[in-house]
């Protein structure tokens, strides 16, 4: 039962730290802001969200699970705002992002 | 009604943070969440914004197709990073939903799905960059706006 458990814990972080290294690279290598902000966004959904999860199979049932579950609740409520704050403010200093516009834009 | 709602989800929340059940502690607590409750209405915070209670019954269903979603898109945002094909496009969606929390929900969802990101709203129009045209494409066929109308269930 402890080896499965290790097991699958191992796998989760192994998921997890591959997103969190493609994140970055997409970090530098991506074009403009817009762009590097979806990479951004990877390490925080992806990446966290199996981090937590190989922590839960580590610790089990009990009050740390809990607290583990309600920090990955937080980070997954304050992660697109400050996605959405960055963006916003590039738009406000009129970076218009690259590539194609559909329509007209606000 | 709302306040006790916000008084019991507080005093669950301190019971399962602190994890000490002695009486001076449970008492410690059971007097800070009545104080966070007492200003809390006096500073007119406890309404359908500052507690959205309606979501409740739909928002499980809602968080694990949004957990699928967001796994879905991580997959195709790595899948870009690695090959390196990048055409951004950005457009502008309508949001469907009543209540503003409704919309703010609909915008985090949008941008909690990696590959796609609100850049600006204005009422209830959203201007949304995205990665490529099948991301774009996913924004644009209104799925997402359909379950967060469903979820809101004012309509």
């Amino acid at each position: 039962m402890e080896l499965i458990l290790d097991i699958f814990s191992g796998i989760c972080f192994f998921i997890g730290s591959l997103s969190i290294i493609i994140g970055a690279c997409g970090l530098i290598k991506l074009p403009d802001v817009f762009s590097r902000i979806h990479a951004a966004g990877m390490i925080d959904t992806g990446g966290t969200a199996f981090f937590i999860l190989g922590m839960i199979f580590q610790t089990g049932w009990s009050l740390i699970t809990v607290k583990l579950i309600l920090i990955g609740v937080f980070i997954f409520f304050t992660s697109p705002v400050t996605s959405h704050v960055t963006a916003n403010l590039a738009r406000q200093k009129n970076i218009l992002p690259l590539g194609k516009k559909i329509g007209k834009i606000l | 009604m709302k306040s006790l709602i916000l008084f019991f989800i507080l005093l669950t929340l301190w019971l399962l943070m602190s994890g000490h059940y002695s009486i001076l502690i449970i008492s410690l607590g059971i007097f800070s969440c009545a104080f966070c409750v007492f200003v809390a209405k006096r500073g007119k915070l406890i309404d359908d914004e500052g507690l959205p209670i309606f979501f409740i019954p739909r928002l499980l269903n809602y968080i694990i197709w949004l957990f699928k979603e967001i796994l879905k898109s991580n997959l195709s945002t790595a899948k870009v990073i690695i090959n390196g094909k990048v055409e951004p496009e950005t457009f502008t969606v309508k949001a469907s939903q009543v209540t503003d929390v409704a919309k703010v929900t609909y915008a985090n969802s949008i941008t909690l799905t990696p590959g796609t990101v609100t850049t600006k709203m204005q009422k209830d129009v959203f201007e949304v960059h995205a990665l490529n045209s099948d991301f774009g494409n996913d924004v644009r066929t209104n799925e997402m706006d359909n379950k967060v109308t469903w979820l809101e269930g004012k309509k």
